[in-house]
């Protein structure tokens, strides 16, 4: 299976996260899962002239491409014309060679949340006209448009996140090299399954703090993020504490809020990013699938029943008191 | 004769660039640097409430998202008048220069020695070892490089959650604290990183590499063992890379990790001699760049950013930022100049800055910022305070200057009704790959390409794909 990556208006962060992959080397992981890459614009020996004739031979089809994978939005300004960003060495924007491309590829492959929605780059006033390959936001549509399928019926996949994990992006290659990646393995926004079926909650090492509401007040607190400081651990879509980041991080682990950056609209919270928005004292934001009358009730029964030690604990940057050792008599 | 060439996508840097060439008789008469991605960080701030700005900077960037993270930090620090406590200052110092260092490894390996392995050179003696070991993708360095700098970007995962994209690093400090089990762990993976170096990249103990302090020092330990910086310096010297690229020679670094008193390298500004750093004489301009028309150029705590679609004489995305006046060159080559390391100042007595000076100076920085780092660790004390609070402030300004390991960063910010009225940013590529100015200065690349052989239409030669990676531009920074 080959493999075409381009990038557009990202910050090459997704690209930056894939080879930290922590599996030896990721070229060689490539090629054990039987992926070439024909080209890839921060890692290929070709460039200039080589490049850009290998990228006209995709785009009118001498060369057949299988999983094209696009990272960052697809910008569409100034007025329609693509003209922030032109590629290639000419005067061609890159929504036209990307919408060439894609109409010819086997699968097409959304890298992080600016390819798949817009993400941060439709930040704010949106001044490139930014969107993803098949959404705007959160409405179906975007640069390919709501009934784009690709050559085996399949829309394009969104492997979502400001970053992805490096293995969510080449599992879902890997997936799609083996030909097990079918429609029923997407959810609904199209993010593969295997990680978007989890919430970034699933595994928070702070769950004993979760568990009593036992709040963190500030940065570096140890206690929950979620009460006070904007997380969005429990409604998020990925399986962020259970796949861990560089070893043993995750933004939880780091401290701060899960920003719920695989979903659409992360950028565009309607509230600062970590502070928790809420109403009469209640976090607007419940966990998933929770009933609000069951979540104030346990929330205000858990409160009462905080140890001390966890409600001391919660306000502070280190162990203050350990988990009692229960001794069992002789 | 007259020929005009466009030539693009240039690969192996972070982002877009394109170059337009005006060749006459076989050599480069001007070249014209084109940032040809614009996206509009300065217009989305706008509005924004300050500490958003540490959700939304770091996006910038994918390769200098956390030197990026630091600049915000520094100007909302400065602008709610805090300073992070000690732990804090150091969680700082070690996150920036895991991102430096491991930045210096992907250049040198990924971006810049693959051209070696061209087909170009394939009559040069060095080139079938050159191609078995640092060929793109499938060369052995690549592959054994890709697994060392995961396992020390694992300093990442215990300092900032992840990388890139952290919100770890606050105006107040860390929201990491550490354990000293963790403080452990961070050792063992400096140590094995130091390992890597050492046997991989040096052949040599890093505080050898560090004790180079001239040319000629350096070409007698060329000859004394192994190792890929050894392997470059053969070819550096074959192909004469040493008298290739030269820019400006104007030399500027904002100085960075700071210490208890002092910066590990200090800020300051090189032309033949050392002159302190005047931030108030920076102005950018725009007569070629796809900006509304300004008239006089802008210092960046007034600067504005209105993207236009169309404008005569503009050719890039990219201002033009100039020091009174002047082209300046930033990175790790102007950072080790200006702070007095006696190997880069003599690098470019005689010819000046060269391809060789600037890949040189950034595995120089590797052998140096490894062992603070590990002093940094020694200074952390498990139980004491990582971050403070931030106050919120309606009325203020502030600039953060920090660097990335591709040169001078620069943010400011002004607070207006408790939203951001207005946020300029200037990036090292900013500085190196800038268009023209008003008086028709070419920028530093532009001036480093001038004179170099070039055809009309024949492969380009390897030499400018040396030139211009050899800056380690990152173009998405350089517009954002």
């Amino acid at each position: 299976m080959n493999l075409l990556w381009l990038q557009s208006g990202g910050c090459g962060g997704c690209t930056l996260s894939w080879l930290g992959s922590e599996h030896g080397s990721l070229f060689r992981e490539l090629k054990d899962e039987g992926i070439e890459l024909l080209w890839h614009p921060s890692v290929s020996e070709a460039g200039v002239d080589e490049a850009r004739d290998l990228i006209e031979q995709c785009a009118d089809g001498r060369i057949a491409v299988d999983v094209l994978c696009i990272e960052g939005s697809l910008l569409r300004g100034p007025r329609g014309t693509g003209g922030f960003h032109r590629f290639g060495g000419g005067a061609q924007p890159m929504i036209d060679w990307v919408r060439r491309i894609a109409a010819r590829a086997q699968h097409v492959v959304a890298v992080g949340s600016c390819a798949s929605w817009g993400g941060i780059t439709a930040a704010g006033m949106n001044p490139t006209d930014a969107c993803g390959l098949q959404y705007d936001g959160e409405a179906s549509g975007g640069l390919l448009g709501p009934d784009f399928r690709d050559a085996t019926g399949l829309p394009v996949i969104n492997v979502a996140g400001c970053p992805p994990h490096p293995d969510w992006i080449t599992e879902t290659l890997a997936a799609l090299a083996h030909g097990r990646l079918r429609a029923e393995h997407l959810d609904d926004y199209g993010r593969p399954r295997f990680f978007a079926d989890q919430l970034v909650h699933h595994g928070c090492p702070r769950n004993e703090y979760y568990e009593f509401k036992a709040s963190a007040a500030q940065h570096s607190d140890q206690g929950c993020l979620m009460e006070q400081l904007g997380c969005k651990g429990t409604q998020a879509h990925a399986d962020c504490n259970q796949r861990l980041w560089n070893g043993e991080g995750s933004c939880l682990r780091g401290g701060y809020a899960c920003i719920s950056c695989t979903d659409p609209g992360f950028e565009e919270p309607g509230h600062p990013f970590t502070t928790t928005p809420k109403v009469a004292g209640i976090p607007i934001g419940l966990p998933a699938d929770m009933p609000k009358a069951w979540f104030i009730a346990l929330a205000a029964l858990s409160k009462s029943a905080t140890p001390a030690r966890v409600r001391e604990n919660a306000h502070a940057d280190h162990l203050l008191r350990a988990p009692s050792v229960k001794r069992t008599k002789r | 004769m007259n020929t005009r060439r466009i030539v693009g996508p240039f690969n192996r840097v972070e982002g877009d660039l394109e170059i337009t060439l005006d060749i006459a008789d076989g050599r480069i008469a001007a070249a014209y640097v084109n940032s040809p991605l614009y996206r509009g960080f300065e217009q989305i701030l706008q509005g924004k409430l300050p500490a958003d700005a540490l959700v939304l900077v770091p996006r910038i960037c994918g390769i200098c998202s956390v030197a990026q993270s630091a600049a915000a930090a520094l100007a909302l620090a400065d602008s709610l008048s805090i300073e992070a406590p000690k732990n804090g200052r150091l969680a700082a110092n070690l996150t920036l220069a895991t991102e430096n260092l491991a930045d210096h490894l992907t250049h040198f390996y990924l971006f810049f020695m693959p051209d070696f392995a061209r087909a170009e050179y394939e009559s040069r003696r060095w080139h079938h070892g050159a191609a078995e070991r640092f060929r793109a993708t499938v060369g052995s360095a690549p592959n054994q490089v890709l697994p060392a700098r995961a396992r020390f970007m694992r300093m990442m995962g215990l300092l900032a959650g992840k990388w890139p994209h952290t919100l770890a690093v606050q105006p107040g400090g860390s929201t990491r604290p550490l354990q000293s089990s963790e403080v452990f762990r961070l050792h063992r993976t400096l140590r094995e990183f130091r390992e890597f170096l050492e046997t991989v990249t040096f052949g040599a103990r890093l505080e050898e590499v560090a004790a180079i302090d001239s040319r000629a020092a350096l070409d007698a330990w060329r000859g004394k063992g192994g190792g890929d910086l050894r392997a470059f310096l053969a070819i550096a010297e074959d192909l004469d890379l040493w008298h290739l690229g030269r820019g400006t020679d104007r030399f500027m670094s904002y100085g960075c990790y700071r210490e208890e008193d002092r910066r590990l390298f200090p800020a300051g500004v090189w032309h033949g001699a050392a002159a302190p750093l005047d931030i108030a004489a920076i102005g950018e301009d725009i007569t070629h760049a796809w900006y509304a028309a300004a008239g006089l150029p802008q210092h960046p705590a007034s600067g504005s950013t209105l993207p236009v679609a169309e404008k005569e004489g503009a050719y890039s995305w990219c201002k033009a930022p100039r020091l009174a006046g002047q082209v300046v060159e930033t990175g790790a080559l102007a950072r080790q100049v200006v702070a007095g390391h006696p190997l880069a100042r003599d690098m470019i007595e005689g010819y000046g800055a060269s391809v060789a000076a600037r890949v040189v100076a950034r595995l120089l920085e590797l052998a140096l910022v490894l062992p603070a780092m590990e002093r940094w660790l020694g200074q952390v004390v498990p139980g004491e305070p990582w971050c403070i609070a931030a106050p919120v402030t309606d009325e203020t300004s502030g600039v953060g200057l920090i660097e990335a390991a591709r040169g001078s960063l620069g943010h400011w910010i002004t607070v207006r009704r408790g939203r951001i009225h207005n946020y300029q940013i200037i990036a090292p590529t900013t500085w190196n790959f800038s268009p023209r100015d008003a008086a028709g200065q070419p920028g530093a690349l532009e001036q480093a390409l001038a004179g170099l052989p070039a055809g009309a239409s024949e492969p380009l030669p390897a030499a400018i794909h040396h030139v211009v990676r050899s800056f380690d531009p990152c173009m998405v920074c350089t517009v954002h």
